[in-house]
């Protein structure tokens, strides 16, 4: 058996403690954790596509987790056992197993940590580094190396680390991926300088730069029934700068990164240089919130390892500015960032209504607006002949401030929420999305989805512990799928006992035998920081996002079951 | 390989039994380098409260019982604060994102929180939260002595109940 050298050092720190001559070290220590099980039981369905073949007779699956932590004042270590047998169905098979992917030392003197073996860490907005974590979507990059954070001054903090990034359970070895490095700097001008320390104006400054390596010199495509040898660089940096001036009520940020050429699967290996600009203005006081954001990502997909398609190895993070949706028909058509090219805006009012005035009534009234506009950014060919985008060459040009000609995605709503009384409380809702589901979802030809959907949601309260909830969501659409209903019954009672029904019927599919319900029943119990929750039902297809990344999840019929907790 | 995180994890676990046996300590709060609402470095060891109660709730933007939770508090928020010396820190797990608009969401809201930003997750964990809502309870010296997660309409009453009891300093562990 090969043990690393990170295993045997947190074998040996974690022996330690249990051998009596070091009950010092003992006396202080803690041990925290949280796990969770996540089980399936899948039955055939005709009419969802779901048959003995494509089950494959892997009718029970699941996926878990076990984290632990130890810490002993300014020492701590942690780990986390992961188990897929196999996979939940639309997770990706190659998680398939059982392990530790994730464990870790750290040690923390007054201005400097040190970290030895996994970790997650962002810098400024994450456009060029980023790693997390996210189990519902079955995605963790996180890297397993060194990190170390310096706070030499006042108001100045240091980062820099070095490592690989995790790919399902496959080891690093034979530079099967690459090994990536970033410093990062970032400057409270408040805290350094005395004389802006009661300054209104507050100002953060900060600046990044990560490189990865990747030993791959060349690469054989075939254009045309020609066979070319591309050089590929073996370093590939990016750097990026970032401001952040707060001023009373206003709030300015912006970061813009570079890119070096890094042709890969990503971009069809084009040699050409990537950017990006992320900025956003906001204002608020006491019952009124307003945010308007910018954005324009130009070939910025930026992977430790170029062959890499899908959604592992990402070293940055390029966060859609468009709202994420919560009510289940809003998220029929949710948005994914584009890497090779967007460009976007997005502005958000967030208004209450006093309480106590004419349209405020007793309790006040909330009133959310939301606007995003996404679309393609402009690409001119490098030379005449030359279509954009060609592989092995420079790809494009493209004028900064120019938009493309193809809309991705589009979204207007208003959300208004209002207590009635004691008893009644009432959230509605109007979204209308433009979806350009041949670029997002990669459904060649596919013509724009324009969808409206409306949403009513009414709580009463039948005593101060039991509640009732009622849901009804309509979405209409003349493309795709067509018409869509929704109708969710929830019954609560505080803090434990959890009952649902539901029932998505997809009244409009322009296919009669697909015109599905899928109905689901749903039961949680909770008590303290433990929950466990019983359902059964159907899934539909679709697209499960969160922060930012999606993943696809296939149609399903059958029970589920979670149980969470934390000690 | 599978063998070693067995055994790593038994001994873990056997060496931390006795830890726990010999000394019984309740959990301090870690120490985490997140940002404020406004997007300036604040580490976790100074949330505090002069001594008081503090209600720690993890929350987003995206999370519909996040926010009926924070709203439900909202309208009972003052008269809690009158009555038990508590404050609510609200710790937004969103993203970038979304994370610059946190701040104009709870003004817009017109909650009267102390809010921190925890945009790679840091901070959740942690503190081992695995599902949002997940609120703790912190007494005056640090200790985090409760939690619970999820929430529905009335379980903000269990919520004061402990916190009540939390500030005359009453055992509230229900284990």
């Amino acid at each position: 058996m090969k043990t690393s050298p990170f295993r045997s050092l947190l074998l040996i720190i974690f022996l330690l403690p249990s051998t009596s001559f070091a009950q010092n070290f003992l006396s202080g220590g803690q041990v925290h954790g949280n796990f969770q099980f996540d089980g399936a039981y899948y039955a055939t369905d005709s009419k969802l596509g779901i048959t003995d073949s494509t089950l494959d007779g892997k009718i029970f699956r699941m996926n878990g987790f076990g984290n632990l932590i130890y810490t002993n004042g300014k020492f701590e270590a942690g780990l986390r056992f992961e188990a897929y047998l196999p996979p939940l169905a639309g997770f990706d098979q190659q998680y398939d197993g059982v392990g530790i992917p994730y464990f870790y030392i750290k040690y923390k003197w007054d201005n400097l940590e040190l970290t030895a073996g996994n970790f997650y860490e962002q810098f400024g907005n994450g456009i060029i580094m980023r790693s997390y974590e996210e189990w519902q979507l079955g995605y963790d990059n996180s890297i397993r190396g060194f990190r170390a954070k310096f706070q030499p001054l006042d108001g100045i903090t240091l980062i820099g680390l070095i490592g690989t990034q995790r790919y399902y359970w496959e080891p690093y070895k034979d530079a099967n991926r690459g090994i990536v490095k970033g410093f990062d700097a970032e400057f409270f001008l408040n805290e350094m300088f005395k004389g802006m320390k009661d300054s209104k104006t507050i100002i953060i400054l900060g600046g990044s730069f990560v490189s990865n390596y990747e030993k791959v010199k060349t690469k054989n495509i075939t254009r045309d029934t020609t066979i070319y040898q591309y050089k590929l660089p073996n370093n590939v940096a990016a750097y990026a700068g970032r401001m952040n001036i707060i001023h009373g009520n206003f709030n300015f940020a912006a970061e813009y990164a570079y890119k070096i050429n890094n042709p890969s699967a990503m971009n069809n290996y084009i040699y050409k240089n990537g950017e990006v600009l992320f900025t956003t203005l906001s204002y608020s006081r006491k019952g009124l919130g307003i945010t308007l954001s910018g954005k324009r990502i130009d070939n910025m997909s930026y992977k430790s390892k170029s062959s890499e398609l899908g959604n592992m190895l990402d070293i940055n993070y390029l966060p859609p500015l468009t709202k994420q949706h919560t009510y289940s028909l809003a998220t029929l058509y949710p948005y994914a960032t584009q890497p090779n090219g967007e460009m976007g805006i997005q502005g958000q009012v967030m208004y209450t209504i006093p309480k106590k005035s004419k349209l405020g009534g007793k309790y006040g009234t909330k009133i959310e607006l939301n606007y995003s506009n996404i679309y393609s950014i402009d690409k001119q060919p490098v030379a005449p002949e030359i279509p954009v985008d060609s592989t092995g060459t420079k790809g494009y040009k493209s004028d900064f401030f120019k938009l493309g000609g193809d809309k991705y995605f589009e979204d207007f709503d208003i959300v208004l929420t209002k207590k009635i009384n004691k008893k009644w409380k009432v959230i509605l809702s109007y979204i209308y999305q433009v979806y350009n589901i041949d670029v997002i979802e990669g459904h060649a030809g596919e013509p724009k989805v324009y969808a409206n959907t409306g949403i009513a949601d009414i709580t009463y309260k039948i005593t101060p512990t039991k509640s009732l909830r009622l849901e009804y969501q309509q979405l209409f659409t003349r493309q795709d799928r067509g018409n869509w209903v929704m109708g969710l019954l929830e019954f609560n009672i505080a803090p434990k006992w959890f009952f649902t029904v539901m029932d998505e019927y997809n009244y409009g599919n322009p296919d009669k035998d697909k015109q599905i319900h899928y109905y689901n029943a749903n039961f949680a119990y909770v008590k303290g920081p433990t929950r466990i929750s019983l359902g059964y039902g159907k899934q539909r297809k679709g697209l499960l996002c969160v922060g930012g990344v999606c993943r696809p999840v296939p149609a399903s019929n059958g029970f589920t079951i979670t149980i969470s907790s934390q000690f | 390989m599978k063998k070693a995180g067995i055994i790593l994890i038994l001994f873990f676990l056997a060496s931390t039994l006795i830890a726990q046996t010999e000394d019984k300590k309740a959990r301090k709060l870690p120490s985490v380098d997140i940002k404020t609402a406004n997007g300036k470095p604040f580490n976790t060891l100074d949330i505090s409260n002069d001594g008081n109660p503090i209600i720690l709730s993890f929350w987003a933007i995206w999370c519909k019982p996040c926010i009926n939770e924070l709203s439900a508090i909202a309208d009972v928020y003052e008269d809690w604060q009158d009555e038990t010396g508590v404050k609510l820190v609200a710790v937004s797990i969103d993203d970038v994102r979304s994370s610059s608009k946190v701040m104009p969401f709870v003004n817009g809201n017109d909650w009267d929180y102390e809010v921190f930003l925890d945009p790679n997750g840091d901070f959740k964990r942690a503190m081992n939260v695995n599902m949002i809502p997940h609120t703790f309870l912190v007494d005056g010296n640090g200790n985090i002595v409760w939690s619970h997660t999820s929430f529905s309409e009335g379980s903000e009453l269990q919520l004061i109940e402990k916190v009540r009891k939390l500030a005359k300093g009453e055992d509230i562990s229900d284990h």
